[in-house]
């Protein structure tokens, strides 16, 4: 019994989503017993972080890839290797390329989405999150290997001893039938992608037109925070796509969630209600978002906001 | 251009989520019952519009029982051209993919479109199992596909912004937002979709490698602290001193 966790490299080091996957999987091991081997590919500086984690070994494939068919045969081979029987992955954009396409070719069982460390006491069970937020299934892997994704922000970091012995690894990855042709960044300001922000702060439709965000981003800004906005908001073109977040946009686990302006209706809260603090300011004593809130203003928006932001930047100044 | 999207039926956004049975099973009692909106309003849609623009045919697959063909006739409604139930219950994302990929194989797809995650179970693996099964490309969370001759292009959601990809030849995608508008069905297309085809076939021989134990419902929050408008400088403290988040 062992565990293999991928892990992207950034700048030789681990990402922040791949840092989680491996603090998941240390965690896991004292459950499941084994060690933990991470698989990466790219120039990776030093253990890449990843020893303070956790991580016994990193196998690092020298030549980077982000193609679905050349990680899955990486992560595979890889598995082969160590002879691992779970796998673990963030459940990020790369986890969602990646991970089911491992469980197909390992003939695993997968769980994508885990809120939570599996337990071993009468089969492999793990919970994650269904019915988009509103309710948490416990899930039984029958299969011998099983792949775990874990959503983003649901675990978090910690650090804990590992080895962090860096070895050379390579596999027959095959070519590359996706070719990628340009990448463009969210936000050129270096702002912080919303799936694996810490911080949150959203507005919707009680901020009356697009030309009334300034006050959102220089909050967001000040507290180094994302932004985000709720459905009727992207879909009549205040705001991106990108940032909506909900049922049927994304949905997000931040330790911070202000929500400026939105009501809050299901489908909303569907989305959000993972935050650890949720924080409410609308004018509507009555919007259902106060009854998810851990803190609410009932204000004008135009009027808390610009107060909020002054508070937070003595707060900081001190 | 031939055009496979994947359709589940999924409990309408609005439904109140409750369990049964000691909470082994999701409680369907007044549930209105609708296309998976992904698979719905951004996969089927830009599928429609694609054959629209080039010409061929969509074909829509569901994994289900018959309880599933008033959501695939919804589907033929829209504008798909016929329709495959795959005649079994439907089971765990690995063999409701490997159901899919068993029914593909033979039938020489262009492009497998899915939604990027279902609403109630929320795993969004079934395209890239599809695409592993098949060994083909797949692209997820895609926001925009376009066809340039033979060659797709496809814009994906990735961390920290967006990335542009080309692939040439048959391919799997995950749908995401901004893929394409919603498309409500007019008279006209209820009254077709209800001579349209819609075909059922003979489930393969799968397994599911998971099972939902029990359900649970979120820990029911505390609650609200309410701070006064004048005095956000409050919201700061207890968000530091209390919660403990700045």
């Amino acid at each position: 019994m062992s565990i293999l966790v991928y892990s992207e490299l950034k700048n030789g080091k681990a990402t922040k989503s791949g840092l989680e996957a491996v603090s998941y999987a240390k965690k896991a091991s004292t459950v499941l017993g084994g060690e933990v081997t991470v698989i990466t590919s790219g120039a990776i500086e030093g253990d890449g972080g990843m020893g303070a984690y956790g991580a016994d070994k990193i196998l690092n494939a020298s030549e980077a890839t982000s193609d679905s068919q050349q990680l899955t045969r990486l992560v595979a081979a890889a598995a082969e290797s160590t002879g691992a029987d779970t796998i673990i992955i963030n459940h990020d954009a790369t986890g969602k390329l990646v991970a089911p396409r491992v469980a197909v070719k390992l003939n695993a069982g997968i769980v994508a989405g885990a809120i939570d460390v599996p337990s071993n006491d009468g089969g492999f069970k793990v919970k994650k999150g269904v019915f988009s937020g509103k309710a948490i299934a416990e899930v039984t892997v029958t299969s011998a290997k099983r792949v775990v994704s874990i959503t983003p922000n649901s675990f978090g970091i910690h650090e804990a001893a590992g080895a962090g012995a860096v070895e050379s690894f390579s596999a027959d990855l095959g070519g590359a039938k996706v070719k990628v042709k340009e990448f463009k960044p969210t936000s050129t300001d270096g702002s912080i992608p919303l799936p694996e922000a810490d911080l949150v702060v959203s507005a919707g439709r009680g901020l009356k037109g697009p030309e009334n965000w300034g006050m959102i981003e220089d909050l967001a800004k000040e507290l180094g925070a994302a932004t985000a906005c709720s459905r009727p908001v992207s879909d009549i073109g205040w705001r991106p796509h990108h940032e909506h977040v909900g049922q049927t946009g994304i949905a997000i686990r931040p330790t911070l969630y202000i929500a400026i302006g939105i009501s809050g209706a299901i489908q909303h809260l569907a989305g959000v209600n993972g935050s650890k603090v949720m924080v409410v300011i609308n004018k509507d004593p009555e919007a259902p978002f106060f009854k998810a809130a851990d803190y609410g203003i009932v204000g004008d928006a135009f009027e808390v906001v610009p107060k909020l932001l002054e508070a937070v930047k003595s707060f900081k100044d001190n | 251009m031939n055009i496979l999207v994947c359709i589940s039926k999924a409990p309408d956004t609005t439904s109140k989520i409750a369990f049964t049975d000691g909470n082994t099973k999701f409680d369907e009692n007044g549930v209105q019952f609708i296309v998976n909106p992904y698979d719905e309003w951004y996969a089927l849609v830009r599928g429609i519009e694609l054959k629209e623009a080039n010409g061929g045919s969509v074909t829509t697959v569901t994994v289900g029982g018959a309880d599933a063909d008033p959501i695939i006739r919804k589907a033929l409604a829209i504008g798909a051209d016929k329709a495959v139930r795959i005649d079994t219950a439907e089971g765990d994302p690995g063999s409701v993919a490997a159901q899919i990929a068993a029914y593909a194989k033979d039938q020489d797809f262009d492009m497998i479109l899915t939604g990027k995650e279902t609403i109630n179970y929320n795993g969004g693996v079934v395209g890239g199992m599809i695409a592993e099964h098949l060994d083909l490309p797949y692209i997820s969370l895609a926001t925009k596909l376009d066809m340039n001759g033979g060659v797709a292009e496809i814009s994906r959601e990735v961390q920290g912004g967006v990335e542009v990809v080309e692939v040439d030849g048959p391919f799997v995608l995950s749908a995401a937002k901004g893929m394409a508008e919603q498309r409500i069905p007019n008279m006209r297309g209820i009254m077709a979709a209800r001579t349209k085809p819609l075909e059922v076939v003979p489930a393969a021989d799968v397994a599911s490698n998971t099972a939902i134990n029990t359900y649970a419902l979120p820990e029911e929050k505390g609650d609200c602290t309410y701070v006064d408008a004048d005095n956000p400088a409050e919201l700061v403290r207890l968000l530091n001193e209390e919660a403990k988040v700045l």
